[in-house]
């Protein structure tokens, strides 16, 4: 019998066949520790009596939920994280480079066929390029970082089937809300998603990336996508026959199996509070916004920001909308920089900041306070994540959140 | 005895500790906001030994281990609910927190009910017995430990 993607994946890494349920031990490629997280891993690492990281060219250290800090605590996790790496020899340290998800492919690190662990539930991003990914505590994180290992229950898998040609103001962010309304917040827990079809061969892997990221907003383990030629471009690497065995077998048995069609999807929203409380754009009707938020490891890339540039240009936000645009990385900055793109969202009003988490953790500027309405393409909406917890979040694509700033209520593009 | 807390479906982990109180460097500080923007006077009123019933999803969302850190540091000895996501469900073990799958306990008590809890038997609420099952064996030996921590010093020859 055949087998799906994580169990390749997997199978591949112990060496041997694999099937869910089995309870499996891997070796490490690549961890990721974010700087929320880093003095607690260092603190229980030492605590666990370890005296050196097992494999210090896998830990990758990223700082991007409190850049710049905000809090007078917050400097204390950089320093920590610094101290930690000249300690231990670690080399890979992004202290200002963007949002970790968004670097840990972009900088070169994840490969299709790797595991990576990460301090943050949306570890799952580096699905996108077929790399088993997924978030753990700081605790197993020591662990790893002390053993080069961790435990791992071998999933199941919800397989997703998309074909057909997305309607034009359509876009990947669309697609995935809709999945987690239709598996909601807990469908796909413990388990695997694997997106396959012509819709997601045609999409571009920074689209794919805001699929693989949300996945966990349905409970879902890891969110994969079988690498292919774009896949190969992307993280530099030969289309070789090796990568070409990473997808799911035809006879392979998936605990679930959902087909769409493209044409079917329109622009949705996640509405107050619960990311599975999805509806049509068209149906929100009347509801006036404070703030747009355009950025975050799900929407916070190039073609993200072209989208609303596209939308945005030779119009104006409207008097009342603060408009926040926070690219994921500095490539993205420098390059939407460069092609004119952010002179475009300066001009219609946006706030150009900083690379990093920024609003989608409360953490940067643009906190909102009660009764406050936000339209934004982060990946929450949770009570009091955004301010206080009578703010009222709503997720996007950037193309309606966008189209939302100028008009200054909710619309479709 | 123990007095449950009850709480509902999809308690995320932003509600359990938002993130402004992630930087704390103790989880003593922490404590006093556990479950703030739901109900912001919870964690005053969280006895030890208390426990807390939900329903599904519980601990969905973020990784941040200070979640189930915060919920051990209250005092409670036991999560009941119906589903758990699955990054807090590894991160409560490893802190040796009890969490415990139980389908029918969270639509059948109220807030304020004294529960017993026997690990890996079952639970009773008012005179009726809810049974409950055992961890896989590799879970229970980091719980018996008393978390991931511990277990690891020991594989070190520390303790």
């Amino acid at each position: 019998m055949g087998h799906t993607l994580v169990e390749k994946i997997i199978g591949n890494k112990v060496g041997h066949e694999v099937k869910p349920g089995d309870i499996v031990t891997v070796d490490v490629d690549w961890c990721m520790i974010d700087d929320i997280m880093v003095p607690f891993a260092v603190q229980k690492f030492e605590e666990m009596g370890f005296s050196k990281v097992a494999k210090p060219d896998s830990v990758v250290l990223i700082y991007d939920h409190f850049l710049p800090a905000t809090q007078v605590d917050d400097s204390r996790h950089f320093r920590a994280g610094d101290a930690f790496a000249e300690k231990y020899g670690i080399k890979n340290v992004h202290r200002t480079d963007g949002i970790c998800h968004q670097l840990m492919t972009e900088a070169g690190y994840v490969k299709p066929g790797d595991i990576s662990f990460g301090t943050d539930s949306h570890t799952v991003t580096y699905g996108c390029v077929g790399a088993f990914a997924t978030g753990i505590g700081y605790t197993e994180m020591a662990g790893i970082l002390g053993t080069g290992q961790l435990w791992i229950k071998v999933p199941e898998t919800i397989k997703i089937e998309i074909d057909g040609t997305l309607n034009g103001n359509v876009t990947s962010k669309d697609i995935i809300l809709r999945i987690i309304g239709d598996l909601t917040a807990s469908g796909a827990t413990y388990q695997a998603l694997e997106f396959t079809g012509s819709t997601v061969e045609a999409m571009s892997v920074a689209s794919r990336m805001t699929i693989s990221n949300m996945s966990v907003e349905a409970g879902a383990k890891c969110g994969l996508f079988a690498p292919d030629e774009k896949t190969c471009d992307y993280c530099k690497i030969p289309y070789d026959d090796k990568i070409k065995e990473l997808h799911g077998d035809d006879d392979a048995k998936y605990a679930r199996i959902l087909r769409y069609r493209a044409e079917e999807f329109e622009p949705v929203c996640a509405c107050p509070s619960l990311v599975d409380n999805i509806k049509p754009v068209k149906e929100l009707k009347d509801i006036k916004v404070n703030q747009v938020f355009l950025g975050s490891c799900t929407n916070g890339r190039l073609e993200d920001l072209r989208i609303a540039a596209s939308i945005l240009k030779g119009k104006h936000v409207a008097p009342y909308v603060k408009m926040i645009v926070t690219p994921a990385s500095r490539k993205i900055y420098r390059e939407a920089l460069a092609d004119g793109t952010l002179e475009i969202l300066s001009d219609a009003g946006a706030i150009i900041t900083t690379p990093g988490c920024g609003l989608c953790c409360g953490r940067g500027g643009g906190i909102l306070c009660d009764d406050e309405v936000v339209v934004a393409t982060n990946n929450r909406n949770f009570l009091g994540r955004m301010g206080t917890n009578k703010v009222q979040i709503y997720l996007a694509s950037p193309a309606t959140a966008a189209a939302t700033a100028v008009a200054g209520e909710i619309v479709e593009a | 005895m123990s007095k449950i807390w009850k709480l509902g479906n999809d308690i995320d982990t932003d509600i359990i500790l938002p993130t402004e109180y992630l930087a704390f460097e103790t989880v003593k500080e922490m404590k006093p906001y556990a479950f703030s923007p739901l109900r912001p006077d919870l964690a005053s009123k969280i006895q030890p030994g208390d426990i807390i019933v939900a329903g599904n999803n519980f601990g969905c969302g973020s990784s941040r281990e200070q979640a189930p850190e915060v919920v051990k540091a209250l005092g409670i000895s036991c999560i009941v609910a119906k589903s758990f996501a699955r990054i807090f469900f590894r991160n409560a073990i490893n802190n040796g927190l009890l969490l415990v799958e139980q389908p029918d306990l969270y639509d059948q008590v109220e807030e304020g009910d004294e529960a017993e809890v026997i690990p890996g038997k079952e639970i009773i609420v008012n005179g009726k017995s809810y049974p409950i099952a055992n961890l896989p064996e590799n879970l229970m030996e980091i719980l018996e430990a008393g978390g991931l921590v511990k277990a690891m010093r020991k594989r070190n020859g520390l303790d």
